[in-house]
């Protein structure tokens, strides 16, 4: 989806004010995904999106992605330019028992309730968000339900038959 | 031709004594008629069961025609708890709160394959059976169920309504089953 | 000095007291179960504080111990009233992932399938919107027109509602000449029925009064919350995914995106109907041109293979056997793919490590993101002006909590 050159460009905009920061850039499928450091994600985003050659300004998505054999719990910023067509997706990798990075709800509005869903569901601490509490799940659960090492089914029933259901 | 075109079918009249101008009978048959076609029911509709709902009380299923026409949405002045979609943990306590609020002579219709037993979501998040909670009279099965079962489901409850005694609420079986769910 | 203090006038501070009103989880005007807890000063709202999660079913989850084929039904019942589209969105993501190459005919049959299921997305929120103003009429009249697409779907895949139409690679038998007749009489009977609504509440008085200004967002701040679909187009943003990233053989034809101005109610109430009408022209569009061809890509590993071959040939077996017992391995791949939903962008971006179930699949759900601008649109404004907004904006439950 988006041509050499313009892959070119992106990343010498983002080496313009962020040089060593990207580990990894390439076109994952059709999409061009880059691979930065955690510390300043945040930034570069608002970089991204004030600067007059990419104008990323409408946040499609995000959220995270646990990584049981690395330990890590990646996040994942999904950014879009609607004037241009142009799609980017944006990931960096947190160590799972200290998953802590910074919030972009001062850059996009959107991201509120996105960071809360990966809190809720990974435990990731996003600092600086205005209220980081659980928003799906139940306000006095202790575990972080999608992390791979928790089951999908509740633990405390009683009446399945394991046998009948091939456990 | 023209039979099949007039066909009307009278309602069954209970067994009494009839003369000129009056029509004798227990007094819970009389009860149990006027009960089973005028219950109002109190739509709990959470997903995808409860648009089958409004198609059911829509124009082409017509759930008024069994005196469901006024929807209440107070438990105060509903009979029937139509509990239709999942429920999850979370939701628990609100329902059992509204149930806790209808006064009796109160049913409770679990519509959906969700409601009766969690149907195809088999996670941590959400109350497998709302009988888990609350006493439940009849079960409609389907995910979602055709509004004719979900009339089907009506109708099984008016059967339980006309059927019943007056004052269930005070036999023995019915304090025990209440209070096995902790419900005074 | 006392006579020109007692002629001083005097200052006194009072605390102001706010009411909170909870428009709980269950409220007959609330569509779907989501609560809102509301500052009040007397009749206006200060502030509110939603609480979701009260339909929350774990689907990102569930999805991660199923097989490819079995998520279909799950998601299903995200958007519930308009289930093709996010049926047929998330077998286009396995079909990117596995690169597979759809005919053209199964791309016009889906595109009319999809415009369908839009026309009865838009249908159940502008009879809401018609009821919570207390047209009641609009509401029996639009729904019957849902049962004739019912009857559709019906004919087509078996199931009224939550559909689980199609299959990865096309769909399972080709449109019976029964589905073709509903599908004309749909397009014949259903203009004059929604002409009829239109006219009821288009230029109506009461309806334009209670609806303009009430419950807008600017294009500025609808951007920033990542809004899409028709409450973006309603506040004067044209993003269509279908126009922008079109998929599907959705470049093949030919129609107008609407765009509002104030992105309040009337908008989002004209905007849906306009699209209604565009999405009635594109089937009409989708049938005239429709191509011959099969009805299904050639998938092995995941669309069941006829019954004859399965009782003759060995291998015919062995793929129906492992599609059924859902025990195909799927290549590795990382994958985003997004359609236009009822509300908006709907995106699944799917994780495979290579197993028989995804690593991570993740749903971009557009009523979960622009339900955070809640608060905002509904501050200054009365008790009746917020319900309203929340019915036109559209917000399924199902979507919202997944």
């Amino acid at each position: 989806m988006m041509e050499a050159a313009a892959q070119e460009r992106l990343i010498s905009v983002v080496n313009e004010k962020f040089e060593g920061e990207i580990i990894e850039a390439g076109m994952v499928k059709d999409f061009f995904t880059l691979i930065l450091k955690r510390e300043k994600i945040v930034d570069i985003i608002r970089h991204l999106y004030h600067h007059a050659e990419t104008q990323f300004q409408y946040l499609t998505t995000m959220f995270a992605v646990h990584y049981p054999d690395q330990n890590q719990i990646a996040v994942v910023y999904q950014l879009h330019n609607l004037s241009k067509n142009q799609r980017i997706r944006l990931k960096i990798f947190l160590p799972a028992d200290n998953p802590t990075t910074s919030t972009l709800t001062k850059v996009f509005a959107a991201a509120n309730w996105m960071e809360r869903e990966a809190y809720d569901f990974f435990g990731v601490l996003f600092q600086g968000h205005p209220n980081l509490k659980r928003i799906l799940n139940v306000e006095d659960m202790l575990i972080f339900p999608m992390r791979k090492e928790y089951p999908l089914e509740d633990q405390t029933r009683e009446d399945k038959n394991d046998l009948m259901f091939g456990r | 031709m023209e039979a099949a075109a007039n066909k009307i079918i009278v309602g069954e009249k209970p067994e009494g004594h009839e003369g000129h101008g009056f029509f004798a009978t227990k007094l819970d048959k009389v009860v149990g008629l006027a009960r089973k076609n005028s219950i109002w029911p109190l739509p709990f509709a959470t997903s995808c069961c409860g648009i089958e709902f409004m198609a059911t009380m829509g124009a082409h299923y017509d759930l008024a025609r069994f005196g469901s026409e006024r929807l209440s949405f107070s438990p105060r002045q509903a009979d029937l708890l139509m509990v239709m979609g999942t429920i999850a943990k979370k939701m628990g306590p609100v329902l059992r709160q509204v149930y806790e609020q209808m006064a009796e002579p109160r049913w409770v219709l679990s519509v959906g394959a969700c409601a009766s037993s969690g149907g195809i979501f088999d996670t941590y998040s959400v109350l497998q059976g709302i009988d888990r909670i609350i006493p439940v009279d009849v079960y409609v099965p389907g995910c979602p169920p055709r509004p004719e079962q979900i009339i089907d489901g009506v109708m099984k409850i008016q059967y339980l309504v006309e059927n019943e005694s007056l004052r269930r609420r005070d036999s023995a079986e019915y304090k025990a089953m209440l209070n096995k769910y902790g419900i005074e | 000095m006392e006579a020109s203090a007692d002629i001083a006038p005097k200052v006194v501070k009072e605390e102001k007291q706010y009411s909170y009103l909870n428009l709980g989880p269950t409220h007959p005007a609330t569509h779907g179960i989501f609560q809102n807890v509301l500052k009040m000063d007397g009749e206006v709202i200060v502030d509110s504080t939603p609480t979701i999660g009260y339909i929350h079913r774990a689907f990102e989850k569930l999805a991660e111990h199923r097989p490819y084929n079995q998520i279909t039904p799950i998601t299903d019942r995200m958007n519930y009233c308009s289930s093709p589209i996010n049926n047929i969105g998330w077998h286009m993501t396995v079909e990117k992932l596995l690169s597979v190459e759809i005919p053209k005919r199964v791309q016009y049959l889906r595109v009319i399938i999809m415009e369908l299921a839009r026309i009865t997305d838009h249908l159940v929120c502008n009879a809401v919107i018609g009821v919570d103003t207390g047209a009641l009429t609009g509401f029996v009249y639009l729904f019957q027109q849902r049962e004739l697409v019912y009857e559709i779907y019906e004919e087509i895949c078996g199931a009224r509602l939550t559909t689980n139409i199609g299959r990865i690679g096309g769909f399972e038998r080709d449109f019976s000449p029964k589905a073709w007749e509903k599908i004309h009489k749909f397009l014949k009977e259903f203009p004059l029925v929604l002409k009829e609504f239109e006219d009821l509440l288009k230029r109506n008085r009461i309806f334009m009064d209670r609806t303009i200004g009430c419950g807008g967002i600017t294009a500025e701040r609808a951007l920033n919350y990542s809004f899409s679909g028709v409450n973006l187009r309603a506040a004067g943003v044209d993003y269509d995914v279908r126009a922008m990233n079109p998929y599907s053989s959705y470049e093949d034809f030919d129609f107008v995106i609407p765009v509002g101005t104030n992105g309040d109610v009337y908008d989002r109430f004209m905007v849906r109907q306009e699209e209604m009408w565009q999405s009635l022209s594109i089937i009409n569009q989708a049938i005239k041109k429709l191509p011959e061809g099969p009805y299904h890509a050639k998938v092995p590993d995941f669309y069941l293979p006829p019954k004859e071959e399965v009782y003759n040939n060995m291998e015919a077996l062995i793929y129906h056997f492992k599609i059924v017992m859902g025990e195909t391995d799927v290549p590795k791949g990382e994958v985003y793919h997004c359609v236009e939903g009822g509300n908006g962008e709907l995106g699944f971006y799917l994780i495979s490590d290579g197993g028989r179930q995804p690593f991570r699949l993740h749903l971009r759900r557009p009523c979960f993101i622009f339900y955070q601008a809640y608060p905002e649109m509904i501050k200054g404004s009365m008790l009746s002006d917020a319900i309203l907004t929340m019915s036109s904006m559209n917000v399924i439950a199902g979507e919202l909590d997944a």
